[in-house]
């Protein structure tokens, strides 16, 4: 009975070895995204936004590989937003699927560990949405990895950004800072933010903490009240902003609440109402915007995906897998080195989200940012903030 | 002193909800001296029935509240019918496996209806007193009275009636039970369903407090209500609720009066003090195992 079982086990797999097809026929590109999970609305935009990259590719004919035109086939991964599961991601798209590239984690907790594995195999891993300023340094040199490249700004441009706009433009005086001590990311929004705060001439009146998975902030909000502060900075995640912006105003907090790049999916101004109205934000980009490469980009991803606006990781991916499409065309071989060295040349791409150019030793583009305000029940342009 | 008070209210709103949650793993204990781990994830469960009820069936408040305490009193009652009871006679580890298992099972079940965050609509309308300088809103009120009001009947089911006096007889001494003609399994199921029930009726009071709800809200205050259990005694009907006061006080006081990063440090320091001192919690009675 036994040995029958193993059999049938081994049987199974030399049917899925035999499965492959000979690697070559397509350009592989993987994507790890974070479907399930605590943001699964991060993962379904990153999914939608590299398969409408992909499509729009594909519908052209491909990829031109050394006069061949090539399409590109899409092996999409969970993450369910765990570190673990995003390394074991990363290992299968890279030792099983043999892609030639990756796009995604977006999330930086997940981004970190899928691009170690990435930096040791050699294989470009392009995270779309991941603001961690360590992810792209080795941890090991200080300097920056060869191998992975990213598509947006970082946590120390963000904080510092927030921080200049919070005191010269929003005119704050006192401001309360709440974020999550158990994320990397907040944490140095959070830090950075105080830095440059302080450093334009503003004083810090509160800075409280949490943990991820606390639901009540009633305490540290309390404690906010009695500080009384002109701006209250939370960077937190859009799932937890809807509690503590309520929690707040129950407890007759008044100050408006500046919020990071975490704040922006469609779902916060859904959860949160009237609650988070005026309140402002940081954001890649701005679909009120009169480019018209990001105008068309709506216009395409509404047509495609039923109508609802494209947030910045759906955004950001398309962004992601255009300039990773281009450094293929450029490389002009199914090579992973050859895709790094074109992808790190790439004059300035007019991306959705601005232009991306990559200088010479560092997979951090050069691009700005937007502030965007709450209004009506919907994101609203309200200033352009430059590097 | 406004201050004060202010926390202190946050504190009993805390408070009540791990009290609500903390009977359904004590009177599990006292009656089967097992630790049904799942109880998080059924509290989980009324949260999500509160969405069903409030966001797609738009009922109102009250057929909300009896609609999730309804469906997680059955839940809680098939769960120790196919779970539960089957391993009665087997070593007591299996059945806490069992228990993990099912709250597994029932965080991945919901996850697998659909991963994204729910939003509970506004079950009562939102107001915000000021009383002396305390802001108190109607959630707060209505939290802190519906669990008030459903120990309150919980005191009269265990003392006053004849299933309450069977259930504190099996908790006392099991073997010698059924031979006093007391129907076990019966009583049992009871002890499920009511520990089931008010586990629902604080996802309803939890959902409406902090709206946004996701399949693994159960793991974290489950162990929140778990060690206020603990803390009170398990066992201990009285020991629950007031070690579930204790433990929002604790937290609520730290992160008013300490930095915030303390809290669980400092919550958790004080249950291990505790532990060490005594040991069956603050009322548990001294047990002698014979060996």
């Amino acid at each position: 009975m036994k040995s029958k079982n193993i059999m049938a086990i081994l049987a199974f797999f030399f049917v899925l070895a035999g499965c492959g097809k000979p690697k070559t026929d397509t350009v592989r590109i993987g994507v790890i995204a974070e479907i399930t999970g605590a943001i699964p609305a991060v993962g379904a935009s990153c999914k939608n936004g590299a398969q409408m990259a992909a499509g729009e590719i594909n519908d052209a004919g491909g990829i031109d590989i050394g006069g061949v035109k090539k399409k590109i086939e899409l092996f999409i991964e969970d993450s369910a937003s765990k570190p673990e599961q995003a390394a074991a991601a990363a290992q299968k798209l890279i030792a099983r699927s043999e892609v030639l590239a990756i796009v995604g984690p977006n999330s930086s907790s997940n981004a970190l560990p899928a691009a170690e594995i990435a930096e040791k195999s050699a294989t470009v891993l392009m995270t779309p949405w991941s603001t961690d300023p360590k992810t792209t340094i080795d941890s090991k040199t200080g300097q920056a990895k060869k191998f992975v490249f990213r598509a947006c700004f970082t946590d120390t441009f963000e904080g510092k950004v927030l921080g200049g706009f919070a005191r010269k433009e929003l005119k704050a005086a006192k401001v309360a800072v709440l974020y999550d001590v158990s994320s990397d990311v907040l944490k140095i929004q959070a830090e950075m933010f105080k830095k440059s705060f302080e450093e334009n001439g503003g004083r810090i009146v509160a800075l409280e903490t949490y943990t991820k998975g606390d639901k009540d902030f009633s305490a540290q909000f309390t404690k906010i009240k009695n500080a009384r502060p002109d701006l209250i900075f939370l960077p937190s995640y859009y799932t937890d902003v809807p509690l503590q912006v309520q929690q707040a105003r129950r407890l007759g907090i008044k100050a408006p609440f500046l919020g990071s790049d975490a704040w922006s999916s469609e779902d916060l101004v859904k959860m949160c109402g009237a609650d988070c109205e005026g309140s402002y934000l940081l954001n890649h980009y701005s679909p009120g915007t009169t480019n018209p490469v990001t105008q068309k980009f709506i216009a395409d991803y509404k047509a495609r995906f039923g109508g609802s606006t494209p947030d910045d990781v759906a955004a950001l991916a398309y962004d992601a897998f255009g300039v990773l499409a281009k450094a293929v065309a450029r490389a002009g071989t199914l090579d992973r080195a050859a895709v790094r060295d074109a992808l790190s040349q790439i004059p300035a791409y007019p991306g959705v989200t601005g232009v991306i150019k990559y200088s010479a030793d560092s997979g951090d583009p050069v691009k700005g940012a937007v502030i965007l305000q709450i209004k009506n029940g919907g994101f609203s342009w309200f200033a352009d903030a430059q590097p | 002193m406004i201050y004060f008070f202010q926390q202190a209210l946050n504190a009993v709103q805390l408070g009540s909800v791990y009290a609500l949650i903390a009977l359904g793993y004590t009177m599990v204990y006292g009656v089967l001296s097992m630790i049904n781990f799942a109880h998080g994830d059924f509290f989980m469960v009324g949260a999500f029935l509160c969405f069903v009820g409030a966001a797609l069936l738009h009922l109102p408040f009250v057929p909300v509240l009896l609609l999730s305490m309804t469906g997680v009193t059955l839940l809680g009652v098939a769960t120790e019918r196919i779970a539960y009871r089957p391993l009665r006679n087997a070593p007591k580890v299996s059945a806490i496996i069992t228990s993990l298992g099912v709250g597994i099972f029932l965080e991945n079940f919901t996850l697998g209806l659909s991963p994204y965050p729910k939003y509970i609509p506004q079950l009562l309308p939102s107001f915000t007193y000021t009383v002396g300088g305390v802001s108190v809103s109607t959630f707060q009120l209505a939290t802190i009275g519906i669990s008030f009001l459903l120990m309150f009947a919980l005191h009269l089911i265990v003392n006053k009636t004849k299933a309450g006096l069977a259930m504190r007889a099996i908790s006392a001494d099991r073997a010698v039970v059924p031979l006093m003609g007391i129907p076990v399994d019966k009583i049992i199921a009871l002890t499920f369903a009511l520990g089931s029930g008010l586990g629902g009726a604080a996802g309803v009071m939890y959902a409406m407090a902090y709206p946004v709800i996701d399949p693994y809200i159960g793991i974290l205050v489950g162990w929140k209500a778990f060690i206020s259990a603990v803390i009170g005694g398990i066992g201990n009907i009285r020991g629950a609720v007031l070690g579930a006061y204790i433990l929002g006080m604790v937290e609520i006081m730290t992160a008013a009066f300490l930095p915030s990063t303390y809290r669980d440090l400092v919550t958790f320091s004080l249950l291990l003090a505790l532990l060490i001192y005594r040991p069956r919690g603050l009322l548990g009675r001294a047990e002698i195992q014979k060996v």
